[in-house]
């Protein structure tokens, strides 16, 4: 064992760059996934992947950023790969992006994109990054590829008609047409983004890449730095999320739930083991009942971190029947009723969407406002029963602050918790007042799912 | 060395195949390497989408048998190991009447009083096995802990009798819907699946097998709204099982068309929520 393959270097970066990204690798698993390479035949990228995968990746929610180091680390080809030596070379170098060769590719594209063959599409992309997308350096090492580049010069979208006109000509209904050619498009601008991402890799070395490009996992996603297509898997990850806090829930009252002995029962069970009381039988406990007050602040800057708790919480509301949420900007409005259970999620959401325009009357976030309001206006929402729950980021536009107030409201509740979406070194600075808030109610940090889903559940 | 379970994924996926289970690659590898690394297989995967199958279907396909612990709220050491046969003690003590207290308790703590229980049952088995433990996310946290020191080193220590260590290691299967995130511990010791919608090539595969009277351009149809539900926001996204259901209604009312007539009528086999029919008949424009 004198000699290094490299691939077990390349086996041992791969581990440290998905615990970087934030997988929990163990060591007992990276010796499993080695087992299991050990197993398999080697001819297969896709079983190589599979076999990391299964011994590696224990969280579904991980996969795309295991899926995206997989690809910077064991990229699918090297360089133009074994299919560019066999087809016509033409002249060498950076001749074979003129303008005759890009209608030449155009029109290639078009075709490949109306059959959908997964392949050829992929040879086509890997094709117009090494064509089209080149950024010569000035020294060596100095070059790189750009997806963008590639994109704006061969611009695929401007074949979606023809594209469209093309499954139209094979019979293929309208409407179907459109969604096929635009689910085309998309993949194969994933594959060129892709593979520019590999070459950059190849030149820069993978570690580099894992260390810029890759996103985190979803549940690791900043709420507030989000984008649109992240926002959405979010969405599709809140739902589950709340069962499981629910179903957790509900399980860990029930485990707690032994109450007295029931005498009865024990002695009418024990006749079947001649007397001896081997299983003890209990009552039933009275099941205790919590309520929730939920105070949501619905303002622009943190209109993300508000539209999943308000998810959460609707999604909660189904489980618990004493809950009461408010949303406010500097005035509160109420929107229990508006969390109906068992009606339409996604109705739910636009119909508070709508209803939040109630809660501001001069459209700048006033917490000490709303919290006068609230007390003022709804003053037997906060019971010694009840626990108060505070959503926002407590910038307050250097309006009054209303500590007391604040103050007042958690010492009617038996608990109150407040969940600031902003990192805590961002707390206190401008106009933010968390400091102030954090003296009076426990602030906690909530910024991700991961985060939302342990508070949660420390919270109820 | 007893046979291995599988010669290599693509042995795998053949066999699957032929015990009736269309496998696609990463559950055929992951099937081959569970049986050739010798480990438990975590899988996850929304309801429906055929996790217990597998499981049946490796115990089919490899002539195995297969034993099932049901996981439910509240299991416990008793229901998933051993218990003794207490009536059955108390019935020996008290016909033996006069007999020195250590015979009757090496009477009495034998083979004859020990109730197997799945997982102590699939350990002592010396034909192959297939133990499958269903809806492990269903246990209490403590219940983990006891497969934990089962699915390491496949043996249970019984105070009376000693250690029973596995014959032959069982080709285990854990399922979970995923209601509640397992123990790393649980998960470090598995190899983790996740089944997932297939695509709609397999899909349809998949409803034709089950279903071989189903008209091939019908099985299309239903394969494809049934993937425009799952991409509507609902409770409960239809899957495989809910799709070949709907293929089997089909053929039960003779539907030769699945117009959107024909969808209004039967998205009660799909659906089973209200508010998500609702919606389906609104998103899909059914009335």
């Amino acid at each position: 064992m004198t000699e290094r393959s490299g691939l077990v270097d390349r086996h041992v970066a791969f581990l440290r760059a998905l615990r970087e990204a934030g997988l929990a690798v163990s060591l007992a698993e990276g010796l499993d996934a080695v087992a299991a390479l050990r197993a398999l035949p080697w001819d297969d990228r896709v079983t190589l992947r599979d076999a990391y995968a299964a011994t590696l990746v224990k969280r579904q929610a991980q996969r795309p950023t295991f899926d995206a180091l997989f690809d910077v680390y064991f990229p699918r080809l090297v360089g133009e790969g074994a299919e560019a030596a066999a087809e016509p070379a033409g002249e060498p170098g950076g001749a074979r992006d003129g303008a005759d060769d890009l209608a030449a590719f155009r029109g290639e594209l078009r075709a490949t994109l109306t059959d959908g063959g997964q392949p050829a599409l992929e040879r086509l992309a890997t094709q117009m990054v090494g064509r089209f997308g080149a950024m010569p350096g000035r020294g060596p090492g100095l070059s790189s590829w750009s997806a963008y580049q590639a994109t704006r010069r061969v611009s695929p979208e401007e074949l979606a008609d023809q594209v469209v006109a093309a499954l139209l000509a094979q019979g293929i209904a309208e409407e179907e047409a459109a969604g096929l050619a635009g689910r085309r498009l998309a993949s194969y601008a994933r594959m060129v983004e892709d593979d520019a991402q590999r070459r950059i890799a190849a030149e820069k070395g993978p570690d580099h890449v894992a260390r810029v490009a890759v996103r985190p996992t979803i549940d690791r996603l900043d709420f507030l730095a989000a984008r649109r297509t992240d926002l959405e898997a979010m969405r599709r990850e809140i739902y589950p999320l709340a069962r499981r806090l629910a179903t957790r829930l509900t399980r860990e009252q029930h485990a707690r739930r032994r109450g007295p002995l029931d005498v009865r029962r024990t002695v009418r069970a024990s006749v079947s083991t001649g007397g001896v009381p081997l299983v003890t039988h209990h009552r039933p406990r009275r099941p205790h009942r919590s309520e929730l007050v939920v105070l949501c602040d619905v303002s622009g800057s943190v209109a993300n971190f508000a539209q999943f708790t308000l998810l959460l919480v609707y999604a909660l509301r189904e489980q618990m029947q004493n809950l009461r949420a408010f949303t406010f900007v500097d005035d509160v409005h109420e929107v229990t009723d508006r969390l109906r259970p068992g009606a339409d999620v996604a109705d739910v959401m636009a119909d508070l969407a709508a209803s939040t325009a109630h809660a501001s009357r001069f459209g700048r976030t006033s917490y000490g406002r709303a919290f006068t309001e609230f007390a003022q206006r709804f003053p037997d929402a906060l019971g010694p029963k009840s626990s108060l729950l505070v959503l926002g980021d407590a910038r307050s536009n250097y309006s009054d602050l209303a500590v007391p107030v604040l103050r007042e409201l958690a010492g009617t509740a038996r608990h109150a918790w407040w969940l600031n979406p902003e990192h805590p070194r961002h707390w206190g600075t401008g106009d933010s007042a968390a400091r102030q808030y954090a003296e009076v109610v426990p602030m906690v940090e909530c910024r991700n799912l991961a985060q939302l889903a342990e508070v949660v559940h420390d919270v109820l | 060395m007893p046979a291995p379970w599988f010669t290599s994924p693509a042995d795998a996926a053949e066999r699957l195949a032929a015990a009736g289970y269309l496998a696609d690659g990463a559950t055929a590898t992951t099937s081959f390497l569970a049986g050739a690394l010798g480990k438990p297989l975590l899988v996850e995967g929304p309801a429906g989408v055929g996790k217990t199958e597998l499981a049946k279907a490796v115990a089919r396909a490899t002539g195995a048998g297969l034993v099932r612990l049901q996981c439910y709220e509240g299991l416990d050491e008793a229901r998933a190991l051993y218990e003794w046969n207490y009536k059955k003690q108390l019935l020996r003590i008290q016909a033996t009447g006069e007999q020195s207290w250590a015979d009757a308790h090496d009477d009495i703590f034998s083979e004859e009083f020990l109730l197997t229980r799945p997982l102590l049952t699939a350990i002592r088995r010396e034909e192959p096995t297939v133990l499958l433990v269903d809806e492990v996310d269903k246990t209490d946290v403590e219940v983990e802990g006891l497969l934990l020191e089962v699915l390491a080193d496949f043996q249970v220590t019984i105070p009376e009798l000693g250690t029973v260590t596995a014959v032959r290691r069982p080709f285990v299967v854990l399922t979970s819907n995923a209601t509640r995130e397992l123990s790393e511990a649980v998960k470090r010791r598995c190899l983790y699946l996740h089944l997932g919608y297939p695509d709609g090539e397999r899909e349809r595969e998949i409803v034709t097998s089950q279903v071989p009277d189903l008209e091939r351009r019908v099985a299309e149809q239903v394969v494809a709204t049934v993937a425009r539900l799952r991409e509507l926001e609902l409770k409960k996204a239809p899957s495989i099982a809910e799709s070949v259901d709907w293929a089997r209604t089909l053929v039960a009312l003779e539907i030769r068309n699945l117009d959107e007539k024909a969808v209004a009528d039967t998205l009660g086999v799909v659906l089973k929520h209200a508010s998500d029919q609702d919606r389906a008949v609104r998103e899909l424009r059914l009335r």
